[in-house]
């Protein structure tokens, strides 16, 4: 009972403090904030109150064991779900931003739907929000089944989810009404990174006190990138967002740094969330689903260890190349491109174990669109980490950098890569956490699959197109020794590449609405969609050879 | 961990004894080739670094065996260009601009150079085709506040329009006859309706009548006694079809109102003079020039004898 008013206390206490900041906020966005995080507090204090489970009370009492199943999932049921919801509004947002950019006035005149409003609104959206999900969500499925330890401290990974969800909605809106530090993929003020902080830290002590209550003597390889991705995205999002507030009642602040310096922190930050967050993270979601879906062993066990080694020791050095060409000087921007370089086959070390994992189970790329799905999410991961380093390279980079083609790269990695491995875990999450015969449809993940690939490919296919134009009109000079084309020539030439970028948008989004149905109906128990069944092609094993010999 | 050697059956490839919720893994060596390339991508990198400015030191970084650095290379960039146009540039600098038409090549050069120039510094306001739009006046027409012709064009893009702290810029001051009570507001909507009919837009009427006497009164000194205007002013000529503004009632009535101070920055302080001249010769040529140039391209130029 002491507990019960502690923690209602704490909370309604906490809805005071928040209302009073939010009565003597200096701008109307940190009052906004104040106010959300006010009605949070106090909902939760209501929630305390009225659902208190007096039966667990008196249990407690009388020192009855807890009732424990094996795994606690009820945290990552919520995760997946929304997962799927921040996919859809995060693809929403990216398709309704293209099209602003094909037709400005989609702008609306109005500085809340303005594209500079829009666009981190976008990409917080589809990489925190999604992204964000499906890693904590997953991660947390993985270290219980790969560790056999029920989750550390459930009560602790509640608040980790439900903390992360109040961490995006202020950052979604803070977006809207301009709260913003103007750092890009680190837009959210100062007292929203504080909450994140406390967030990740949670995060870190559910995963880690997992891995340290195991019961298997070795840890899991997606257990090593998953640990390296919290870890390291707590290091980037302190060091990046020291900042001085304003007032502590207004939600501006300022960077610590000045200058150059503040830019190769921010590109060391932006660099790594997609070297951490969006690799890193991700690699270790591929190394459990996809040979759980295989069921194949892994391909190379050295492999996966010199590659997470070699991949965590070089990528924290390359965000100088974000910054060829600036005022950055040059020998740093020398150390960005080499160690990019270097990144190349690290990164591709990921791609060779995903896809050998197959070895053995080619035929599935015919039979799972389940597999197929990583199968591309490999394909696209290879691609763009190729891609990556490529354009690390000074001399491309001063045709590539600002231009479309970078938008182009990070599609190709973000939809094909991040997109499409996510979309396969959930469809092998979904059935298996609400303890379903199988999805609900397979012909429909198959639907997603073709949408959502001819959705990237037109949208990498229009950016690459786009990006390249761009580079050669901007420099292009004529024989009489005068630059060709003004600014604008190059934005009205961009028109119909827009347009093909927002038509892969558009099929990117409509394959994840297939997928929210999918899901939806297999979560909701509906019985299983009759159709035609999409392997009917008899599994021979002896026609399967593997590429590797086999000894005589 | 494994005593006994697990085979793969699928692969023929060791396992690792462990085992993970039913993973296993391979003891497959690592790929040949990736190794390779991952050695070469090092070595690369080293040379690079030896090639480029590299290694931070205490208080300078290495500078590279090749000598290259980023502010180099664009000076070298630059200088290379600067040297392609410098002796028609310095050519252009020493004509006078009366004296450009009679040299086609010259004129021709100054033409496409002013084209350039044009894209970076002029297209904000007056448009990418210089079609202008409300409040920035259109150069492809024969309209001009300020004169058209060659030497008139170039002093008004050298000294600007209306720069408060310029001696030398164009100035013209139409008072604000609402705002500063000089008309009483029905006053004003008589001189309007006198506008819309000399621009022949209105048929005459009763208050069009009362307008032309405020206008003899008040507006004639500058717009001329027909309201052709007068360059010597700037004062647009408010006869023809051409509104830098608009022509529509509610759009006259403020401007006679408020009256408009638009203004053009002096480029003789940004510009040198021949990227001055360059442009004068370009907005020359669009279509409206005046005064009887002959210029190489007729296309181009195709009203310059105007």
């Amino acid at each position: 009972m002491d507990r019960l008013v502690m923690r209602t206390g704490g909370w309604f206490a906490l809805a005071l403090l928040a209302f009073a900041a939010m009565l003597a906020a200096r701008d109307s966005g940190f009052s906004v904030h104040m106010g959300i995080v006010s009605a949070v507090a106090l909902g939760l204090a209501i929630y305390g109150v009225r659902t208190a489970d007096y039966t667990a009370f008196a249990r407690g009492l009388v020192r009855m064991p807890p009732d424990r199943g094996r795994y606690y999932d009820d945290v990552i049921r919520w995760g997946v779900i929304a997962t799927v919801f921040w996919g859809l509004a995060g693809f929403l947002a990216g398709l309704y931003i293209a099209l602003q950019l094909a037709f400005p006035a989609l702008n609306l005149g109005l500085e809340y739907t303005s594209f500079g409003r829009l666009r981190p609104l976008h990409t917080s959206a589809v990489i925190f929000a999604f992204g964000g999900n499906a890693l904590i969500a997953t991660s947390f499925y993985v270290v219980q089944r790969t560790c056999r330890a029920r989750l550390f401290f459930p009560a602790l990974a509640n608040f980790v989810f439900w903390g992360y969800q109040l961490f995006i909605v202020l950052a979604a809106t803070g977006y809207l009404m301009g709260v913003t530090e103007g750092r890009e993929y680190a837009e959210p003020e100062w007292y929203v990174d504080l909450w994140l902080t406390i967030v990740w830290v949670a995060y870190l002590v559910v995963f880690g006190g997992t891995i340290l209550k195991r019961s298997e003597p070795h840890i899991y390889v997606a257990n090593w990138f998953y640990l390296s991705f919290i870890l390291t995205i707590a290091m980037l999002h302190i060091v990046n967002n020291l900042t001085v507030p304003v007032s502590f009642l207004g939600s501006k602040s300022y960077s610590a740094f000045a200058g150059v310096q503040d830019a190769l922190t921010q590109w060391w930050y932006g660099h790594n969330a997609v070297g951490f967050f969006l690799t890193a993270g991700f690699l270790a979601m591929m190394y459990y689903f996809v040979p759980k879906q295989a069921e194949r062993p892994v391909y190379s066990y050295r492999l996966s260890i010199i590659h997470f080694w070699s991949l965590i020791f070089l990528y924290i050095w390359a965000g100088p190349h974000h910054l060829h060409y600036t005022a950055l000087p040059d020998w740093a921007q020398t150390l960005g491109m080499v160690f990019s370089i270097m990144l190349w086959m690290p990164s591709w070390g990921g791609m060779i174990n995903g896809l050998m994992t197959l070895n053995g189970a080619w035929d599935k790329i015919r039979t799972d669109p389940i597999i197929r799905m990583m199968v591309m999410a490999l394909a696209f991961y290879g691609m763009s980490t190729f891609e990556g380093p490529m354009m690390s390279v000074k001399a491309v980079n001063s045709l590539s950098h600002y231009t479309d083609w970078t938008i182009g790269h990070v599609h190709s990695g973000a939809l094909g890569w991040n997109g499409m491995i996510t979309f396969a875990s959930l469809y092998y999450l979904a059935p298996r956490l609400w303890k379903r015969e199988r999805l609900y449809s397979l012909r429909l993940v198959n639907w997603h699959f073709w949408l959502a690939t001819v959705g990237i490919v037109l949208y990498a296919a229009s950016m690459w197109v786009a990006g390249i134009m761009q580079g050669l009109m901007w420099r292009e000079y004529g024989s009489d020794g005068y630059l060709v084309y003004a600014f604008s020539e190059v934005v009205s030439a961009m028109l119909p590449m827009y347009l093909i970028r927002a038509a892969g948008g558009l099929l990117y989004l409509s394959g994840a609405i297939i997928m929210a149905w999918n899901i939806g109906r297999t979560i909701a128990g509906s019985p299983l969609r009759v159709e035609k069944p999409m392997h009917d092609a008899a599994y021979d094993p002896a026609v399967d050879k593997p590429l590797i010999a086999q000894p005589v | 961990m494994a005593d006994e050697k697990h085979i793969d059956p699928a692969t023929g490839t060791e396992l690792k004894g462990h085992e993970w919720d039913g993973i296993r893994e391979l003891d497959t060596p690592l790929p040949r080739w990736w190794l390779w390339t991952f050695y070469a991508t090092i070595l690369f990198a080293i040379a690079y670094t030896i090639a480029y400015p590299a290694w931070p030191m205490i208080h300078s970084a290495t500078q590279g065996m090749l000598g290259w650095s980023s502010r180099g290379a664009l000076d070298k960039e630059l200088t290379t260009r600067e040297a392609q146009v410098a002796p028609i540039r310095k050519a252009i600098a020493e004509t006078l601009i009366e004296a450009l038409p009679g040299q086609p090549q010259l004129m021709q050069a100054a033409v496409e150079g002013g084209r350039a120039a044009f894209r970076v510094h002029c297209v904000q306001c007056h448009g990418s085709g210089a079609a202008g739009s409300k409040g920035y006046p259109n150069l492809n027409d024969d309209d001009w506040l300020w004169g058209g012709n060659l030497a008139t064009i170039e002093k008004t893009i050298f000294d600007g329009v209306r720069n408060p702290d310029h001696a030398a810029t164009r100035m013209s001051q139409m008072p604000a006859f609402g705002r500063d009570q000089l008309l009483t507001e029905p006053q004003v909507d008589d001189v309007v309706a006198y506008v819309r009919t000399i621009s022949r837009q209105d048929r005459p009427g009763a208050a069009a009548q009362r307008g032309a006497r405020l206008f003899a009164d008040n507006c004639a000194v500058c717009h001329g006694p027909t309201g052709h205007g007068s360059r010597e002013l700037g004062a647009p000529n408010l006869t023809d079809g051409i509104w830098l503004y608009g022509g529509d009632p509610d759009t006259i009535r403020e401007t006679v109102w408020n009256s408009r101070q638009g203004v053009m920055p002096r480029w003789g302080d940004k510009l040198d003079s021949a990227t001055v001249r360059m442009l004068a010769a370009y907005v020359h040529s669009l279509g409206g020039g005046e005064a009887a140039p002959v210029v190489a391209t007729a296309e181009e130029v195709r009203d310059g004898g105007k």
